[in-house]
């Protein structure tokens, strides 16, 4: 098939780690291809070589976090046909999303010596709270596989092959002993969306919840099996309280968990 | 044709036992190696006893047992000694092997004159010899023959790998807490479709296999080998050791009136009951011996001029799988758990003429929350037998408390 003119990629950053967007540069061989069939048109991280919009995707890593980068991703919007939102940060708000549950003035003194010049939103939210998202993809990073997924999916006019179901499906598949049953290890895998390949189970670790939660999850019995195993309740609070803290569905369980 | 090809009745080749003793048992695997099999037996990875391919008897989980209970399970030492078999079924199945988790049907390819031409998957699949079959998956495998191989629709990747499969079946000697195949009818004593099936005799300073032919091909195995025919006290000590077993299955479902029971509770307010439980991750259909649900799905180069289509395990328990134009369509983690189990003990039957549940308690243990098929069973049971009596003013007193 050939195409008159190639479509043209954009990656801009908000308040993130650099990480899931390094997984496009991490696609090594394949990023040839990627260039091959894309025009990279915007991507400071890769290029000072800038190539005007608008742009038919947007790949928007991190979350908004001060008033200038709420101002910033509707002009995003505007020059991007397809925006795609890549990584936690951007999908729930991040790591830096503990700072929801605070006081963030707070942190604001204690950290800087001159605090009047920070200019900071006292919560960390996800680009789908500002602007229309047209598809998300998880996971702190997101797997550059996946990555690939949607690019290829997206030129080739089709749905990308992305579960939103729980990483037990992908421990089964790969024949990966259940490290709860097995183990007794507290786990989030069954309320956790897969896509990383199930990376800390194979390691007979818990999976810590990187891709957040999945379609329908149920954590309030997942946290009821944690206790008989012996979990204290602020240990609950932490578990929920990582790269997703601000999604909705880890959000109540951690304040649930907070209250009691 | 089913039965002629894949089902052969034990009785038809030999009435005659024979004895493997223990310190030969390396020669079964050497003589399945040398007519070429790959041999596919239990072994210890992870903290689980799965199945694996295992070229050396070294490699079994040697003087190794299970404890299982609703949602945990746990390798012991075996306080016997170095047994072989002291234990019952682990996470994995032998669908891995049958069915595999993931697997390429076949590819598409542009001609570049805007039509496509496609590739047929060509398959190398090993000839497959499984050792440590036991009864109830021996069902399991049966069931899964009538989804797979039925006269209308044949799939050609299991029946490739079916076919040439050599099944080494053995007696279960020590049930699990979650094991209730004696209320299904499959276990624990091996009874047909087999090739060989072992009851491994371990004590008094004793140690061999019973062995029981079931096959022209198992009985061949056992000439090469040159096994002695067992004497009746041999075959006796065998015998307890799986009446024994037989004993020791305490966990039971009930079948009578099954079917009904599950078409009449459609509506039942206990799913709403079991979805506050139920996490939905779908980890009891995947370790299931007979769940034999899978989606499809297509995938390109980034160039659009090759199509792959794959097919992998799914699970009634994802939102996806009910996906039907423009909506899912169980939505509710209720729907989902009532589909699971009314499909597997009600319209299993309707489907395939059999119970689709073997009784094996695998998602019974590997539930991360331990739910439980037969409880849930027990638990309608007792709705319906509430609702039909009136509830004396005992209980209404606590029900208002």
């Amino acid at each position: 098939m050939t195409r008159v003119t190639k479509p043209k990629l954009a990656v801009w950053k908000f308040a993130s780690c650099d990480g899931c967007q390094l997984s496009l540069l991490d696609c090594e061989e394949e990023l040839l291809e990627v260039a091959g069939a894309l025009e990279i048109a915007y991507f400071p991280e890769a290029s000072r070589a800038v190539v005007r919009g608008p742009y038919d995707i947007s790949l928007v890593e991190g979350s908004i976090t001060t008033p200038h980068d709420a101002e910033r991703i509707h002009q995003v919007r505007r020059v991007s046909r397809f925006l795609i939102t890549i990584g936690a940060c951007a999908t729930a708000g991040g790591i830096q999303a503990l700072r929801n549950f605070k006081d963030v003035q707070e942190f604001i003194r204690a950290v800087y010596a001159s605090p009047q010049y920070i200019e900071t939103l006292s919560k960390s939210t996800p680009i789908r709270d500002h602007v229309f998202v047209d598809y998300e993809l998880r996971g702190c990073p997101i797997n550059k596989y996946q990555l690939l997924e949607v690019i290829n999916a997206y030129l080739n006019g089709r749905k990308p092959n992305i579960a939103p179901h729980s990483v037990c499906s992908e421990c089964k598949r790969r024949g990966i002993v259940c490290v709860m049953v097995a183990n007794g290890t507290p786990c989030l895998g069954p309320v956790t969306h897969a896509g990383c390949g199930a990376i800390c189970p194979s390691y007979r670790r818990g999976c810590y919840g990187c891709f957040g939660p999945k379609e329908t999850p149920n954590p309030a019995a997942l946290s009821k099996r944690w206790k008989q195993l012996g979990m204290k309740e602020e240990d609950l609070v932490r578990a929920y309280r990582s790269f997703n803290a601000y999604s909705e569905a880890f959000r109540r369980e951690s304040e649930s968990h907070e209250r009691s | 044709m089913l039965e002629e090809l894949f089902m052969p009745q034990s009785e038809a080749v030999s009435e005659k036992r024979f004895i493997l003793p223990a310190g030969q048992f390396q020669r079964l695997f050497d003589a399945l190696h040398q007519r070429g099999y790959q041999t596919i037996a239990p072994t210890l990875l992870d903290d689980a006893i799965v199945y694996e391919p295992v070229d050396s008897v070294s490699e079994l989980p040697i003087g190794l047992t299970d404890e299982q209970r609703a949602g945990a399970y746990r390798v012991k030492r075996n306080p016997e000694g170095r047994t072989f078999f002291r234990y019952t079924v682990g996470p994995r199945s032998w669908k891995r092997y049958l069915y595999p988790p993931r697997q390429r049907l076949w590819q598409a390819e542009r001609n570049g004159d805007g039509r496509f031409h496609v590739l047929a998957e060509q398959e190398d699949v090993p000839r497959y010899a499984f050792i440590g079959v036991r009864a109830c998956e021996l069902s399991a495998i049966q069931i899964q023959d009538r989804v797979f191989l039925s006269e209308q629709y044949q799939d050609e990747h299991y029946r490739l790998r079916r076919e040439n499969a050599l099944l080494i079946a053995v007696n279960c000697t020590a049930p699990s807490g979650v094991c209730f195949c004696t209320s299904l009818g499959t276990g624990p004593r091996v009874r047909d479709s087999f090739d060989l099936a072992l009851t491994e005799v371990f004590g008094n300073n004793e140690h061999f296999f019973l062995v029981e032919v079931g096959t022209e091909r198992g009985a061949s195995l056992v000439e090469e080998l040159g096994l002695p025919v067992a004497a009746d006290q041999q075959c006796q000590m065998a015998e307890a050791l799986i009446d024994s077993a037989e004993q020791r299955i305490l966990k039971r479902l009930d079948t009578s009136d099954l079917k009904e029971l599950l078409y009449r509770n459609l509506d039942s307010p206990h799913w709403e009951e079991v979805a506050k439980r139920c996490l939905t991750c779908s980890n009891c259909t995947m370790v299931c011996p007979t769940c034999f649900c899978h989606t499809v799905e297509d995938v390109t180069n980034l160039q659009g001029t090759v199509a792959e289509r794959w097919r992998q395990w799914d699970s009634c328990f994802h939102v996806d799988f009910s996906y039907i134009h423009g909506s899912a369509v169980r939505i509710s983690e209720a729907s989902r758990y009532r589909q699971w189990i009314t499909h597997k003990l009600a319209s299993w039957q309707d489907q395939f003429g059999v119970i689709g549940c073997v009784g094996c308690g695998r998602c019974i243990t590997w539930c991360p929350v331990g739910i439980d098929i037969t409880e849930e069973v027990r638990a309608l049971r007792r709705r319906e037998g509430s609702r039909a009596a009136p509830a004396s003013p005992k209980e209404e007193n606590h029900a208002n408390a």
